[in-house]
C-alpha cells in the first residue's frame, strides 16, 4: 500500500464547456492536515466530490489509499458536505445511533463526548437548531468516525469566530496523527496555524502545493497574506 | 489560551521559542516532565505534526530528552540551559543595541536611557 492517502494524475472533470478540475496531479501523504483553498469556482468542491464517487472523472486518474473511489474508499473517508443531507425531524441522539449503524469506525462515546464539549443537547432536532449548530453537529459526526481520510467542505462557515476556535480544538483533541485531514475554506486565518500543508486550487488547476511552514520561511509571509496575493482580483 | 503566534514566520521555530521560554523562566524546571504533545499542541492551538517537529529539535538541541515508556522531559544540565540562556540574552541585547545605533543613539545614550527606564520601573 502506497504512502499517498490521496493521488490524483492529470485528473480532469469538465461540466459542458467548463473545465472545472484542468489537469490535476498531486499527492497527499498520510498523516497531515492539509488545505485546500481558492476562492469561489475554483473546484474545491468538485475535487472533494471526485474523491468520494458522487463525482466521476472526466479523463485522468485519482486513487484513495491506493485505490479508485468506490465502496472500499468509502469506509477510509470520512466526509463532511457543503450541504446537510440529514432528515431535520431527526434527533441528534437518532442521527448518531443512524451513524453507529452505518459506519463500522463511527466512536459513539466521541460523538457524546464532544457534543457535551460543545454544549449541544442530544435530545434536541435538528429543525429547531441555528445554521451554525446544525454546522457542529455534522462535524460531530464526521470527526467521529475513525477514518484515515477526512475531507471537510467548509467546515466552519456558518459558524461564529469564538465557536470557530473551539472546533478548531475540537478536530485537534480528536485527530490521530496516521489521519489525514483536508479542509476546504476560504477562511484562511483562522486555520493557518493548525496547517501542515496547502493547496491553492485557481480555475480547476493546482496553483501552489507547498507545507506551510516553508512558505513562512521562504516569503516571511502568512498564508492568507500569499493567499491575497496570488489570487488578487 | 492558545499561545500567541503570528502567522507570519514558520509555526514550529515560533513553539521552539515559546517552549525554550518555559524552560528559562523555570516554568518547566529542569527534570520535570512536560506535557504529552497532543496536550501541548492542543493549548498551542496548533498541529500536533508541528509540534512533534518542534519537540524533536529541541531534544537535538539537548533542552529536552525522551524517556522510552514515561515521555519527554527538561534536561537536567543546567550548565547547558544556562549556557543557552545566556546565548539568547546575547542575541536580544544585540538586535536591540542594533536597532538602537539604527534610530542614531549612542553608548551614553541608550545607557542613561537604559538605567533611567528601569529605575522608573522599578517604582511601579
Amino acid at each position: 500500500m502506497s504512502n499517498y492517502i490521496l493521488e490524483c494524475k492529470n485528473l480532469t472533470k469538465t461540466f459542458g464547456p467548463v473545465k472545472a478540475i484542468d489537469q490535476v496531479t498531486l499527492k497527499i501523504k498520510e498523516g497531515c492536515i492539509v488545505g485546500l483553498l481558492g476562492p469561489n469556482a475554483s473546484g474545491k468542491t468538485t475535487l472533494i466530490k471526485l474523491c468520494n464517487e458522487l463525482l466521476t472523472p472526466t479523463s485522468g486518474e485519482i486513487y484513495i489509499g491506493g485505490l479508485k473511489p468506490g465502496v472500499e474508499t468509502k469506509k477510509l473517508v470520512s466526509y463532511l458536505p457543503e450541504k446537510t443531507y440529514l432528515n431535520d425531524w431527526m434527533k441528534v441522539a437518532d442521527i448518531i445511533d443512524f451513524f453507529q449503524d452505518f459506519y463500522a469506525d463511527f466512536n459513539k462515546e466521541k460523538a457524546y463526548d464532544m457534543l457535551k464539549r460543545l454544549s449541544l443537547n442530544p435530545g434536541d432536532r435538528l429543525k429547531t437548531m441555528s445554521k451554525g449548530t446544525k454546522e457542529k453537529v455534522q462535524l460531530i459526526l464526521v470527526m467521529s468516525r475513525e477514518a484515515r481520510l477526512y475531507l471537510l467542505d467548509e467546515p466552519i462557515g456558518g459558524v461564529d469566530p469564538a465557536a470557530r476556535d473551539y472546533i478548531l480544538q475540537t478536530i485537534l483533541a480528536n485527530y490521530d496523527q496516521r489521519a489525514t485531514i483536508i479542509i476546504s475554506t476560504h477562511l484562511i486565518s483562522d486555520i493557518e496555524t493548525i496547517l501542515d500543508h496547502v493547496i491553492f486550487l485557481k480555475e480547476g488547476r493546482v496553483v501552489l502545493s507547498k507545507a506551510v511552514d516553508e512558505i513562512r520561511e521562504e516569503s516571511g509571509k502568512s498564508v492568507n497574506s500569499l493567499f491575497r496575493e496570488v489570487f488578487k482580483c | 489560551m492558545p499561545w500567541e503566534l503570528r502567522s507570519d514566520r514558520p509555526i514550529y521555530t515560533q513553539l521552539i521559542e515559546k517552549i525554550e521560554q518555559k524552560i528559562y523562566s523555570g516554568v518547566y524546571p529542569p527534570g520535570t516532565k512536560i506535557p504529552p504533545v497532543r496536550e501541548l499542541a492542543q493549548e498551542a492551538s496548533v498541529n500536533p505534526n508541528t509540534m512533534q517537529r518542534a519537540l524533536a529539535r529541541l531534544e537535538e538541541i539537548g533542552l529536552l530528552y525522551t524517556h522510552r515508556t514515561s515521555g519527554r522531559f527538561v534536561t537536567e544540565d543546567t550548565a547547558l540551559i544556562k549556557q543557552l540562556k545566556n546565548r539568547l540574552v546575547q542575541e536580544q541585547v544585540r538586535d536591540f543595541l542594533e536597532k538602537m545605533q539604527q534610530l542614531g543613539f549612542g553608548r551614553d545614550e541608550i545607557l542613561t536611557a537604559i538605567s533611567k527606564i528601569m529605575e522608573e520601573n522599578k517604582d511601579e
